[in-house]
Parts: C-alpha cells; structure tokens; sequence
C-alpha cells in the first residue's frame, strides 16, 4: 500500500517525487535491515510526519526533531512526555497495549500527532 | 483627532502608532506591520490605522517628538542558546539591543522583557542575559516564554525572574499612575490550541484591575500575543477575550507581546495590541512561509528585522505612543 501510493507519487509529481527518493533513500535501506527504523516520527517545519503512525503491539516509536527549534512529546492523556528535543535529538516510546494514542508538541499546541497500535 | 508623531534617527525602520480614544468606531480596525528596513510608518489618522512610506513622512515632524512622563522599553525573545543560520550569534544581536537601549534620547525608567529569554531553559542561558542585560543598568520585568518553562513548569524561571509573582508567574504593579499587568500564556497548552491564561491566573486579572479608576492607563504584557494573529501557527490565546473583557472599562489599554519576532499592531477600540522584534532572529509573516520557524535573512541585513520597542505615556492623552527600532 504504501509503496503504491510512492509509485503514484511518481508519475503524478515527478520532480517531488525525485527530491523524496533522494531524502527517502537513506531510510529505505534501513528499514529493511531493522523493524524499528521504519518507526520514526520525524518532526519537521512544526509538523509530525507521519502525522499516524500505525505499528504492532510492543513496538517502540521514535521521535527526532529536525527543526530548529526545540520541541515536547507530550501524550494527551499524560502516558508518556519527553523532555525538551533541540534539533537532532530523538525521544522514544514502547507501545505495549493496543490502541489509538495521541500527542501534540506542549510547547506548540497546534502540533498534533496519532500513534494507532494495533 | 490628534496626531502625533515620535521619531529615532538612529533607526533605519520604525512604525508608530498613537491615538486617541475618541469615540470613533474602529471594529473595522486595519491591520499594519511592517518590516524595519521597507520604512513603513503606521500612524492613526482620523481614528484610522495608515501605513504611509518611511520616506514621505520624515523631515517636518521629526521635532514634535514630546517629552513623556513614563517611557520604558520592550525586549523580547532573546532566545540565548540558539546557534542555528537564523543567526550564528545571538550574544552579538542582545548586545546590540541594549546598546539601543542606552542610545535612547529619552531613558527609559525600566525594561519589560517579553520571554523567550532563553532557548532551551539552560541555567547558563538565564545567566548570559542576565549578564548582558545588566550593561542596562535598569529594574526589569519579565513574562515567560515556552522556552523559559521546557522541563520544569516554570520554576526555574519564578526563581529567577518572578519571585512574588501569582500561582505560575503572573503579577502586577504600578509605575507613574500607570498599571501594569504581566501574563503568563505560555503553560498547560492543550492539544490543538493556542496560547492559555487559564481560570486562575483570569480570576486574579479581574480581581486584580476590579479598583482601579477607568481613567488608569493599563499596560498588559505577555509572550503569546494576546490576540488572534495566525492561528494555524498557533500565535493566539485561547482564552485572551475573557481577559480583555475585564478591561473593557479602562480608556487606555495597551497590549505588548512578543512570540512571533516581528512588529505587528492592531487598534480596537480602546485597546491597542503590539507584538515586538525579537532580538535574536525573525520569523515569516504570517502564512507566508510553510512554517513559522526561524528565518534566514542575508547576513548583512538580520539587524534590520531584530529590535527593540520603545514606549511613551503622556498623562492627559488616552494612548501610549508605542515605537520600534531596528537594530541596524
């Protein structure tokens, strides 16, 4: 499913596209030696990408900060905060139970983000 | 309709604004912002906000510049600690602001310093503009930031700057017959939302300006603006018309904020809402930008869109004359 929609990316968008397996590759190849790498949520231009994240039970997410200025993972429901990410670093969290998790940046609200575990 | 206008030479850019509270209707308030260094000017005329060009307004009014019985002036996000290319050097750029600062031809009584002191909340942040800020040698009031209050709720900076403040920061006083109340906006956000004053600290407001005379000049000062600027970027306050509501009486309000390190104002009716530069880097207009982070201008003209804001009161006049200099 996923690789369809990166397919019709291409022929849709061409030059996006290029720019994306260029940013994308170094990702790709991880992802196919380890689980875990795919499970990033890279935060970027104050946005979560992606901003649903779906993994299986047990899986541990991380979070890297690639903007400029800092931001915190917080849980709605106060299950799980980071503390303070400056650019580059990463926070991480095991999800052990099924269910939809939700999260925004505490320092900039509008940040909004879903874990769904299945 | 008086019109008055302030002026610094040394500054490259500057807006003002400045008027009275006469009556006229102005909920079809006009919106001015201007970038130090494009010389706009913004100035009410006739109860209308105007942006006329820099150069078409220099000259014959440079004089009327008028001696105030309260001046003080407005910093804000100085974000210590931040390295990135927005600006390599913020050490450079605080320092430049308050060397504005003491070039000022009238001196300001006191500074207000509207949060972001710091990047990332670090002790040694704290401490370097503590250091810098001293070359002012002024009493200065501060609000915190969200980058003030990352890991600990605030309470490294109460220690530091907000000792006999309210519940997470807030507090007020009085300078010359003018009442001043500092916010707090930047705790407890909710997902979603804008900046938040909360029901306590919006209680202590009420109770807090409940006495006073409506003829007594009241100065807000918080770091989110404390009306809708942008709120896909999330420059707002939430519950900021519950704390104007208690205000509604007064003649003269006027609103500082800082957060979105740029000038910005807008007048409705007797409040007059001003955001500041940032000392440290700017960020896009906005929606003019994917983002709101910083921005990279060409190095020779950061000092253009960095400043400082200076304020005047005049007893007898209703508004605060509210002036921005660049730091070129």
């Amino acid at each position: 499913m996923r690789k369809n929609l990166f397919l019709s990316g291409l022929v849709v968008a061409l030059p996006m596209a290029l720019a994306a397996v260029l940013i994308l590759h170094p990702t790709r190849a991880k992802s196919e030696d380890t689980k875990a790498s795919s499970m990033e949520v890279r935060v970027d231009n104050f946005t979560f990408g992606p901003d649903t994240l779906t993994v299986p039970v047990n899986s541990t997410v991380t979070w890297v900060n690639k903007d400029d200025v800092p931001h915190v993972i917080t849980s709605n429901d106060g299950l799980f905060k980071s503390k303070a990410l400056d650019t580059d670093d990463k926070y991480s969290y095991t999800f052990s139970k099924a269910g939809t998790y939700s999260y925004y940046c505490s320092i900039h609200p509008k940040m909004v983000g879903k874990v769904v575990v299945q | 309709m008086a019109k008055t206008k302030l002026f610094d030479p040394n500054a490259r850019g500057f807006i003002e604004h400045d008027h009275n509270n006469d009556g006229i209707d102005r909920r079809g308030f006009q919106k001015c912002m201007a970038w130090a260094g494009t010389g706009a000017l913004c100035v009410m005329e006739g109860g209308v906000l105007k942006s006329h060009a820099l150069a078409s307004q220099m000259g014959s009014d440079m004089k009327s510049h008028k001696m105030g019985e309260l001046t003080f002036a407005q910093i804000s996000d100085s974000h210590m600690g931040f390295n990135k290319p927005a600006n390599p050097d913020v050490i450079a750029t605080l320092k430049a602001a308050v060397d504005k600062i003491n070039a000022l031809p009238q001196q300001p009584e006191f500074l207000l310093h509207t949060g972001d002191i710091s990047h990332l909340s670090k002790p040694e942040e704290f401490d370097n503009v503590d250091q810098i800020l001293k070359a002012t040698n002024k009493e200065i009031f501060f609000v915190p930031g969200e980058h003030d209050v990352l890991n600990d709720e605030g309470a490294m900076f109460r220690e530091r700057y907000a000792k006999n403040s309210k519940g997470q920061g807030w507090y007020s006083f009085d300078k010359n017959g003018v009442h001043f109340v500092g916010l707090v906006n930047v705790m407890n956000l909710k997902a979603g939302g804008l900046g938040t004053l909360g029901g306590d600290q919006l209680e202590w407001l009420e109770d807090d300006v409940k006495h006073l005379k409506h003829s007594t000049p009241i100065v807000v000062f918080a770091h989110i603006p404390l009306w809708t600027v942008y709120p896909e970027w999330g420059w707002g306050t939430d519950d900021s018309a519950q704390a104007l509501s208690y205000l509604k009486k007064f003649g003269s309000v006027t609103v500082l904020n800082g957060h979105i390190h740029q000038t910005m104002q807008k007048v409705e009716g007797n409040v007059t809402f001003h955001t500041a530069f940032s000392t440290a880097f700017p960020q896009p207009a906005p929606g003019k930008a994917e983002g709101p982070g910083p921005m990279k201008v060409p190095a020779d003209q950061l000092r253009n869109v960095l400043g400082i804001t200076d304020v005047n009161y005049v007893q007898g006049r209703n508004a605060l004359a509210v002036v921005d200099s660049s730091l070129a």
